[in-house]
């Protein structure tokens, strides 16, 4: 687990999340998620071996947890017209971006 | 709360009880209307101070404030919180009102619709007087990543008020508010409210709607309230809380009178105490601060026991990689599309989004971007993710067996009183780790309150905080009311 974090990570990984890191910002991050990462890598000295993932905390609650949803069927949802006015850029019936090809 | 607080200018003003206010209101003494002016009076002076509004809801607030003025001319029963001015955290939406999230990327954004429990309140008579400062998207434990300026505490303006929910925390402890609602992802409740001297509540996860939190990290998220005390605290819970079928991880359990639960004494309830939680790192004088609840508890007759969480230690990077994972998938959707923030710099589709993220995240938001979409990303998965939900497990269920032997477990809340700004910014590892007590509640689930337990000798606040198994916040509640009781 304790891999090292290079220059060309952090920039692949700001890639992946859709973030344009400055120069000065991408060798502190090199530098900041070497020692969180080194920090997490005290997980290792834990036997795991057998251990379900826990992703949600409901299914040790018991009755009381959740997992029901609500009957399938169509209910008004929020009027276009109120939603449309907080993009930045619209028509009125869609959102308006710059053009979709690049590269 | 007794001890002095010595520093040179303290804004520390203690609201009024519900019951009295409920009092003043129905007999006409008070008018709904004039407090909630008054308020807005006292948020003016002090705010320039403090930074703990982001915005004002004078309108709805007013309009609120003289419904419930009628009804109580009228002599119609008034609903529980009628007139209550309460404060919300800015990353719980406003029909109307601004929701920055403490973020400059929702700069502009004014959400068409309420969140439930915000909602809830006002449907309870609340005044809902405006939106408070936090971390930016709940991220931090010192309110100085906020996008609009660090929160200061009440009690000494050059130290930090905790985060996330600084705003919250410090609204109440300023009486800028008599009730606060914020959130708790990893101790963003509890921590802020140990700093600032109140009472904070987590409630367990899933009492409370989401529906309409700007979402951090979805499997840790919650929403409680901040009090005065605590069966103000225990009376807000009540509203909020309960099934709402526009969050499918809202729970269906009932929903009990938990003022009236924690009006039970503690007396006969068994408390565990942690040895993890007292060890190296813990300063000397929150020690003894809560060395001291613990006997306040011996002497209202509680049970206390030693108990056992060996797994303690690994909850800090099991949770840092499981809510930056979360966050990084949450935070997705902020791209200057639909709301928002958009960067003018944008010649494409993708470098749109690039540059209005780069442009208006902080430094903090986008370190967890990172870790979470690094922990996340294939090759790594299992190593991080994995592993951390595999931890996750074990940390869990070391708490479901300690609480087979103990009602209830007590520890301080944060190693340390509030810290002066600036003195952790540098180091982002040294902030996640002011997180150490509160973290393992968020990954069990479990709930929690925050009691003030005396002070520093430099009149800082120390927080105990008192842990009960899932949808056993009645007991928090009463241990929590023996510590208030005792004065310390």
């Amino acid at each position: 687990m304790a891999v090292k974090v290079t220059l060309n990570d952090v920039q692949r990984v700001a890639e992946l999340a859709h973030l344009e890191l400055s120069a000065e910002e991408t060798p502190r991050m090199v530098g900041d998620l070497n020692a969180i990462l080194d920090y997490v890598a005290e997980l290792n000295e834990l036997d795991t071996t057998g251990v379900a993932p826990l992703a949600q905390i409901s299914e040790l609650e018991g009755a009381g947890g959740s997992g029901w949803l609500r009957l399938d069927a169509v209910q008004p949802s929020l009027d276009r017209a109120v939603v449309m006015p907080e993009a930045p850029e619209t028509d009125g019936a869609f959102f308006k971006v710059p053009k979709v090809i690049e590269r | 709360m007794a001890g002095e607080i010595k520093t040179a200018e303290t804004f520390v003003e203690k609201p009024k009880t519900l019951a009295a206010l409920q009092e003043e209101i129905a007999s006409g003494s008070v008018k709904a209307s004039d407090l909630a002016s008054s308020y807005y009076d006292r948020i003016a002076a002090v705010n320039p101070h403090l930074n703990i509004y982001l915005s004002l809801t004078k309108d709805r607030a007013m309009a609120q404030a003289e419904r419930v003025d009628a009804m109580a001319v009228k002599g119609d029963p008034l609903p529980p919180l009628a007139g209550v001015p309460v404060g919300i955290k800015d990353v719980l939406v406003m029909k109307g009102a601004p929701a920055t999230a403490g973020s400059r990327i929702l700069e502009g954004y004014h959400p068409p619709y309420d969140a439930t429990a915000v909602a809830r309140l006002e449907a309870a008579g609340a005044v809902l007087l405006g939106k408070l400062n936090c971390d930016e998207f709940a991220m931090g434990s010192s309110n100085e990543n906020s996008g609009y300026g660090p929160v200061r505490n009440p009690v000494d303006p050059e130290r930090v008020p905790g985060g996330s929910s600084g705003g919250s925390a410090a609204a109440v402890a300023a009486n800028m508010a008599v009730a606060t609602l914020g959130t708790d992802t990893g101790g963003s409740i509890r921590q802020p409210a140990s700093f600032c001297g109140v009472v904070g509540v987590l409630p367990t996860y899933g009492r409370v709607s989401r529906y309409g939190l700007i979402a951090f990290a979805s499997s840790l998220d919650r929403v409680g309230p901040f009090a005065g005390n605590v069966r103000d605290a225990a009376a807000l819970l009540s509203v909020i809380a309960g099934r709402d079928e526009k969050d499918a991880t809202s729970s269906p359990a009932p929903v009990p009178d938990f003022a009236t639960q924690s009006d039970k004494p503690a007396e006969g309830l068994r408390i565990g105490v942690p040895g993890e939680y007292f060890a190296e790192g813990l300063d000397p004088e929150v020690r003894a601060a809560i060395e001291k609840g613990i006997d306040a508890l011996k002497a209202a007759g509680c049970a206390v026991k030693r108990v056992s969480l060996p797994h303690t230690k690994y909850a800090i990077p099991t949770y840092y990689l499981v809510a930056t994972a979360e966050a990084s998938a949450n935070l997705a959707r902020f791209d200057g599309v639909r709301y928002g923030y958009r960067s003018k710099a944008s010649e494409t589709l993708g470098s749109m989004y690039r540059h209005s993220r780069d442009e208006a995240f902080g430094a903090e938001v986008k370190r967890r971007i990172l870790l979470g979409t690094y922990a996340l990303s294939a090759g790594y998965y299992d190593a991080y993710y994995g592993k951390a939900q595999q931890v996750r497990r074990l940390l869990a269920e070391e708490f479901l067996r300690a609480f087979a032997d103990v009602d209830a477990i007590v520890t301080p809340t944060s190693p340390v009183p509030a810290f002066k700004l600036g003195e952790k910014t540098g180091d982002p590892l040294s902030m996640y780790l002011a997180d150490i007590y509160t973290v393992t509640a968020s990954l069990a689930g479990i709930c929690g309150v925050s009691v003030p337990c005396g002070n520093t000798s430099a009149g800082l606040p120390v927080g105990m905080q008192v842990l009960a198994a899932h949808f056993n916040e009645g007991t928090a509640f009463r241990v929590a009311r023996a510590i208030e009781a005792a004065q310390l």
